[in-house]
């Protein structure tokens, strides 16, 4: 609860500073501010409490993926000195917008209550759909937008509507007292239709296929750091709410529930990958790849019982490795007019250093040991074959190899093709977020169980 | 004192040479190959003592995967052969110029700590980790330092890597299939399994997938000529001295004892694939233009022999497959050793651009002399003892395998010495070609004297690997 107050006083403070023009100190700030938050929530692991009859619910859960969500906002934070040097005066704005985004991913993994829920979802995706039109001047970011308002908005009344349903069919919003009444032998059919709508809705924030077309157009049209927020942070916030809220339904008793999130899964990863092939902007193949991801991450609803754990640990070695890849993005395509592979040509030579942490994040995206990914999916085929869906884990696997042509190409371009043009400069935060994501990834890749056992 | 510090020594030994600047790359990197060498020679013979040299500890929780590095006497083979061998190879790249060659000297290391780790992991996990993790650095010794054009060495590469990798991680959901049944991934947890017919057939076969591709052996061989090829010699003798050695040494250690119902069932099917892979590989070489390539067609006759001597199941047929292994992961780096030697010098890989270097060079062509004939396993040497042990548990399966298993050696002789006089005989070559330098004779003299050494008195290798591929053996005879 305290993490909340503090996230949302942060976020006040930022527009403070900005009326008493201290606009130089607002990062420092809000990344000082971010890490004291960070402490403040760890320090509440031990100590699971309920706040305002139920409405927000202190776990082991929700706290430490609370935590990968303020460790990732200040990397997103601090990538942003960098991006949004020409945007001086608007800085303090989207520096907020990203804090209050963060109260918002805070609010929907600690939820107890679907109002809560339904809120938190809210703030984070009117925050992202300012934070992708936020490039004013150009067409392809309004559109990026505009576009994913209106779908957004479309999933957001999806689930409105199954939170309704839910309502009507067992008079309560409270998850506890939704929990147990699941239980029982005779359900309303509007329990599970509910439970559906709810769970398309939250398949679209996920970008999981059959409800990804968003996806590509609005990862590539917004500014690059927002589509970082977007394919990290969200991705990851949704699919922990997802998790949290099947689970607390018991949805995966259902046998017709489970062979859907078969199928998506397998849809989902099959269908990223195979589009994400074709791809030469970098951007639009990491929304493909980072769809086929959603499907992996989608295998844990198969055994909800016991996998949060491994949710965690992959959410947090596909987001770190994310926020790797993006700086690097940041980095190379700054003042260009595209993310086209052509820009990465040659960054082998001329910059080691980046190449090797974008190198390192796509193996750990392809999944090869050492890195965090590989383990990511280990201890998911794991589970997956533990709940008898062997199938799911070989197309997962076929899967793996195909993702490796594509990351395989960029990686290629960085160390066979001539440089084009030399950059000049060392932002230092971007190199400082590239080494500390990568780092922590290859750690969380060589000790396992410092983040698998937190939920075990 | 546990083979965990032979690890430690090559990792941080490739972490030193990295540091070290591209003028001192090598001599580093010669320096922790032959410390990791010297280590492992202490290692054995603290071992031959009867010491405890393995190490064990926990790892991770859950999944229950151990940190658990097993010393026995085929390991203990494997790893001098690791050792000594890269070694050998950064001995014998003396003489190249490579660009940022603080990486690829750090590159070398790391592949040797890797391949080390293979042949000593004693966990599934653990050793699929180490299995993958050498994977990553010959990608880029190939792909930075490869040779000939670099799209279609990107091909060739890529080809490899993806093949290797689909490969290995059919493996690995084998070995989380078998974890699932048996809480661990340890060796021996996993040897107690009792698995039913079906479900060794389908692990059988996935490690058959890893493996086929790795070794390689019929119809998974593809990527290999190429990579061999437009890989630089160094990258070339990694992968055919060591890397496939991975595969094979596999073969023993992993495939056979876990999945002993299926390997007798499909006995004759893998043994016939062996025999395949060896007429099948030296008809091609027969044709071959380049000589890398033809060495690498010859290479995969070879161990086309030595698999199908793993999957006769006896002891005399293990035996001669690790022999062979050893002697054809000296002999083969010798002769690419040969060929980069003359590419120095005519900056040719073409055999007919060749020819008369015996006028010009004969000590060079006398040495050249004596690599071709171990490598069609001439009595004395090494090689003689390995195949021809192979060919003996061969027969006592069906004489046939071992009559056809036979053509490596009638073939092998046509196709060398027919290489050997277009290489080294006939009209004086206009180009001249230099006298052999202190490096470069040191490394062929030190390969010669090895196969001849143990060609003469194989016993103490002999000693050392029986009693722990009886054990295996054991092991897949636990069901009669």
């Amino acid at each position: 609860m305290t993490t909340l107050i503090a996230i949302i006083g942060l976020g006040v403070l930022c527009l403070i500073f900005e009326i008493f023009d201290f606009r130089k100190a607002i990062i420092p700030i809000s990344i000082i501010g971010l890490l004291a938050i960070l402490g403040l929530t760890v320090s509440e692991f031990n100590s699971p409490a309920n706040y305002y009859n139920n409405m927000i619910v202190v776990s082991k859960f929700s706290v430490s993926f609370s935590s990968l969500f303020i460790v990732l906002t200040i990397f997103l934070v601090a990538l942003g000195h960098n991006f949004y040097d020409n945007h001086q005066s608007k800085l303090s704005d989207y520096i907020a917008i990203k804090i209050f985004l963060l109260s918002g991913a805070v609010a929907m993994v600690s939820f107890g209550n679907l109002a809560m829920f339904f809120l938190g979802i809210e703030i984070l995706s009117i925050s992202l759909y300012v934070l992708a039109a936020s490039n004013r001047v150009n067409v392809k970011s309004n559109e990026a937008g505009m576009k994913y308002f209106l779908m957004g908005s479309f999933a957001s009344g999806i689930i409105l509507f199954g939170i309704c349903m839910i309502y009507g069919a067992m008079g309560s919003f409270d998850i506890v007292e939704i929990s147990d009444m699941s239980q029982s032998a005779e359900l309303p059919i509007w329990f599970p239709i509910g439970i559906v709508l709810v769970t398309i809705g939250m398949l679209f924030k996920i970008a999981a296929v059959p409800f990804h077309f968003w996806a590509p157009d609005v990862y590539e049209g917004s500014p690059t750091l927002t589509t970082a927020l977007m394919s990290t942070l969200a991705k990851v916030v949704a699919i922990a709410t997802l998790y949290k809220l099947l689970s607390s339904m018991h949805a995966d008793i259902n046998y017709s529930f489970q062979i859907v999130v078969v199928i998506v899964s397998i849809a989902s990863m099959t269908f990223g990958n195979i589009m994400a092939l074709r791809q030469v902007n970098v951007k639009r193949m990491l929304a493909f790849s980072g769809i086929s991801h959603a499907g992996f991450m989608l295998m844990t609803l198969l055994s909800l019982s016991t996998s949060a754990g491994s949710l965690l640990y992959y959410t947090s070695a596909y987001a770190l490795s994310g926020i790797a890849a993006f700086s690097v993005i940041l980095y190379v395509c700054k003042n260009r007019e595209n993310e086209d592979v052509v820009n990465f040509h040659g960054l082998g030579k001329t910059n080691p250093l980046l190449a090797a942490i974008l190198t390192g994040s796509l193996l750990s995206m392809a999944g090869i040991p050492i890195f965090a990914g590989f383990f990511a999916k280990l201890v998911l085929f794991s589970q997956t074959i533990q709940a008898g869906y062997l199938v799911v884990v070989i197309f997962a696997v076929i899967n793996s190899i195909i993702s490796v042509g594509y990351y395989f190409k960029l990686i290629l371009a960085m160390y066979t093709k001539e440089p084009n043009e030399t950059r000049t400069g060392k932002p230092f935060l971007i190199y400082a977020v590239a080494v500390v994501a990568i780092l922590l990834n290859i750690i969380i890749g060589l000790f396992p169980s410092l983040v698998l056992d937190l939920l075990a | 004192m546990n083979v965990s510090l032979i690890l430690i020594i090559l990792l941080f030994g490739a972490l030193v040479t990295y540091l070290a600047g591209d003028k001192l790359a090598s001599k580093v990197a010669l320096f922790f190959g032959l410390a990791a060498a010297g280590c492992s020679i202490v290692l054995l013979n603290h071992f031959n003592l009867g010491e405890n040299i393995s190490y064990i500890s926990q790892w991770i929780t859950s999944p229950k995967v151990s940190f658990a590095l097993k010393a026995d006497g085929l390991s203990l083979a494997m790893v001098l052969l690791t050792t000594v061998l890269t070694s050998i190879i950064i001995l014998s790249s003396f003489g190249n110029d490579f660009k940022n060659s603080k990486a690829i000297y750090s590159l070398i290391l790391f592949m040797s700590f890797a391949m080390t780790g293979t042949f000593l992991a004693s966990d599934g996990l653990l050793y699929y980790i180490f299995w993958e993790l050498s994977l990553i650095p010959i990608y880029f010794i190939a792909l930075i330092w490869g040779n000939g054009d670099a799209e279609e060495r990107k091909k060739a590469v890529v080809k490899f890597f993806i093949y290797t990798l689909a490969g290995s991680l059919f493996m690995l959901v084998a070995f989380v299939y078998m974890y699932q049944k048996a809480g661990s991934f340890l060796i021996e947890d996993l040897y107690k399994l009792d698995l039913t017919v079906n479900e060794q057939k389908w692990i059988f076969t996935a490690f058959f997938l890893a493996y086929a591709i790795k070794i390689p052996l019929i119809p998974f061989h593809t990527w290999q000529a190429n990579v061999y090829q437009k890989a630089p010699t160094l990258g070339t003798m990694l992968l055919s001295g060591i890397m496939l050695k991975m595969g094979l040494y596999s073969l023993i250690r992993w495939q056979l004892p876990l999945t002993p119902l299926a390997a007798k069932e499909y006995m004759y099917i893998f043994i016939g694939v062996g025999i395949a892979g060896v007429i099948y590989g030296s008809i091609v070489a027969l044709r071959q233009k380049d000589l890398k390539k033809l060495l690498a067609y010859s290479s995969l006759a070879h161990v086309g022999l030595i698999a199908a001597g793993t999957y006769a199941l006896n002891l005399d047929g293990f035996r001669g497959a690790v022999l062979q292994m050893i002697a054809h992961g000296f002999v083969v780096v010798g002769l690419f050793f040969a060929a980069e030697i003359i590419y120095r010098r005519y900056e040719t890989r073409i055999i007919s651009e060749m020819g008369g270097i015996r006028s010009q060079s004969p000590k060079f062509t006398s040495m050249f002399l004596i690599l071709v004939l171990a490598s069609v396993a001439l009595p004395t040497t090494f090689n003689f003892i390995g195949e021809f042990t192979v060919l003996y548990s061969l027969s006592q399966i069906n004489i046939w395998f071992a009559l056809l298993g036979g053509t490596t050696i009638i073939l092998g002789a046509y196709y060398m010495l027919k290489m050997f006089q277009h290489v080294m005989l006939g009209e004086t070559n206009t180009k001249v070609f230099a006298y052999v330098t202190f490096s470069e004779g040191l490394t062929m003299i030190i390969i010669i004297a090895v196969l001849f050494f143990f060609g003469l008195y194989p016993k103490p290798i002999n000693d050392l690997i029986t009693p722990s591929l009886e054990a295996i053996l054991n092991t897949i005879n636990k069901y009669n």
